[in-house]
């Protein structure tokens, strides 16, 4: 999330783990699993569905309903390119408004047939250009973040790679929120933070560990419900592996949700989202 | 133009700023508008509410200044004293939870916003006014609970809810936490929708990043005031991206309301007219 100048200042850096940075690493890797591949080995049957029906068709958000074993599902998913050409048609996974309008148009829909809504989040962030800002980036995330709140279906997020602020907040309110084990969730990019505090991205492994985003930091700030473990080494060593082991997880979730009436599923949500962040004295 | 006069005449006010060697003497009193270069006398600009008296530029305001623009007389504040307990541990040239204390020292806030209630034109309403002076007006999970809380408020009293805005974004220094803030505070709006309770976004110069991206556009009516820089990325961060250079105007107020992402752009001196006279339609 961009900074007002206020919050700059120099200073030497402390020294620090790289734990953080080498997760930043694992969740950026050129072969990490990205969304599509794991919707083509969690799901079957998966049908697109395009475009935010006002403007256009974003493909950095993917979408449509599935089936995981015989249960359909809403699938949107951040989508980012392997290739130069596939990154540049994803915009290296850095959605617009028309993309988040998508997603909530869809994940309506989802709700509208009591079908549950599984997101992936993998983006650097929600794209910052003129058209975005033009045509309302903002208030495409805000939207979401309200309407999310409303859905009266069960809803399962997980962050498989990076969740780039506000642009993975967009698709993030969920009734369950799980994080991959070397999926990182940030506020900011430790490269834009450590160009504030350090005038240096260099200095931007020292800026992963001071922001605490990886998903044990997540989960034990309770921000996020669980942990799914990855093949060793990291999801990109066995994709095949990486999905079973999060397909294990999402079964589970859908199955603890099943339970909940509409109404039980909008107030547990709710409930986990406004205890978040009670750090104050 | 000078939208609010002053009542009573103030001490003499000389026709123009004093010139060379004296300047230096009178330090502290004038000061240069960046709209149009004119010297203005500060006493003017003050009674003015910030708005320059030669050209109509919109300079920033306090929270404190903003809940006497737009209440009738004396608030009653909330959690007034929460304050952030530092969740990450933040180091960056000094402790966050050093950096809280000296803003505190400065701005006698305990951080970047102030929740009051109070009567706007005779009818009870909730504000929460945000302070660009308390590191950039960002958001944390205090001005995240201070809200929400406030949302609550007036969802319990049936009272129109009023936030505005000044704001960096989120707050760097308490990581997710920060970022999370834009979810709950967006989930409670949610319910104050339900409830059919009214809420009016204000956002003034600043309203950029985790702002602008949650509540702000998040009212039932979203107004701001002129020239007011309201934006996802800061203009630089949207430079760096692209490589070449923003056209003129880009992100400020007028730019959004013609791109249709605003619904009005309300001079400072209408401002608490405008809210009243939004209220009676949405409130009766
Ligand atoms: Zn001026």
């Amino acid at each position: 999330m961009p900074e007002e100048p206020e919050q700059s200042v120099e200073s030497s850096p402390p020294t620090a783990s790289n734990d953080a940075w080498r997760r930043v690493q694992l969740a950026r890797h050129a072969k990490r699993p990205h969304s599509l591949d794991y919707i083509n080995r969690v799901f079957t049957g998966f049908h697109e569905i395009h475009g935010d029906r006002g403007f256009g068709d974003d493909p950095a958000i993917v979408a449509g309903f599935a089936f995981l074993d015989d249960n359909p599902i809403m699938v949107v998913g951040e989508q980012k390119g392997r290739d130069t050409k596939q990154k540049l048609y994803r915009n290296f996974g850095m959605p617009k408004p028309e993309g988040y309008r998508k997603a909530l148009r869809l994940m309506q829909l989802a709700s509208k047939f009591g079908r549950p809504v599984v997101t992936f989040l993998d983006t650097p962030g929600a794209y910052p250009g003129i058209d975005a800002d033009e045509r309302g980036q903002a208030e495409a995330i805000a939207r979401n973040l309200r309407e999310m709140a409303r859905l009266a279906c069960p809803v399962i997020c997980v962050c498989i790679g990076e969740g780039g602020s506000g642009g993975a907040l967009a698709l993030g309110v969920g009734n369950c929120v799980l994080m991959l084990e070397n999926a990182v969730y940030s506020v900011i990019s430790p490269e834009s933070c450590a160009a504030i505090i350090w005038r240096d991205s260099a200095k931007a492994e020292l800026a992963a560990a001071a922001l605490k985003l990886t998903a044990e930091d997540l989960q034990s700030l309770g921000l996020i419900d669980d942990i799914i473990p990855e093949p060793p080494g990291g999801a990109h060593e066995n994709p095949d592996l990486a999905a079973d082991l999060l397909a294990t997880r999402l079964r589970r979730a859908l199955r603890e949700l099943s339970p909940l009436n509409s109404a039980e599923l909008v107030q547990q949500r709710y409930t986990k989202f406004r205890r978040m962040g009670n750090f104050f004295l | 133009m000078s939208w609010f006069k002053r009542e009573k005449a103030g001490p003499e006010i000389p026709e123009k700023p004093p010139e060379g060697g004296r300047r230096v003497r009178t330090e502290g009193l004038w000061l240069k508008c960046e709209g149009c270069r004119q010297i203005i006398w500060k006493k003017d600009l003050e009674a003015n509410w910030n708005v320059c008296p030669k050209c109509g530029r919109h300079m920033r305001m306090d929270a404190f200044q903003r809940l006497k623009l737009l209440l009738d007389g004396p608030w009653e504040e909330f959690d007034a004293d929460l304050h952030s307990s530092n969740p990450l541990d933040f180091v960056d040239s000094k402790p966050y939870s050093e950096r809280l204390e000296a803003m505190r020292q400065s701005t006698n806030l305990f951080d970047a916003l102030i929740s009051a209630g109070g009567t706007l034109a005779g009818r009870p309403v909730l504000i929460c006014a945000m302070d660009i002076r308390f590191i950039g007006g960002s958001m944390g999970c205090v001005v995240g609970e201070k809200i929400t809380r406030a949302i609550e408020r007036a969802i319990a009293q049936k009272a129109p809810l009023i936030i505005v805005s000044a704001s960096g974004g989120a707050r760097m220094q308490e990581g997710a936490v920060s970022l999370m803030q834009l979810a709950k505070i967006s989930a409670a709006l949610m319910r104050l929708d339900e409830c059919r309770v009214p809420y009016i976004s204000v956002l003034t110069d600043p309203t950029t990043g985790g702002v602008t991206a949650s509540f702000a556009m998040l009212g039932d009516l979203n107004i701001a005031e002129p020239g007011a820089l309201i934006g996802f990325a800061g203009p630089r961060v949207i430079e760096q991206t692209i490589r070449q250079k923003l056209p003129e105007g880009f992100q400020r107020a007028e730019f959004l309301e013609k791109h249709g992402m605003l619904d009005a752009v309300v001079p400072r001196s209408e401002l608490k007219t405008y809210i009243a006279q939004a209220l009676r339609f949405l409130a009766g």
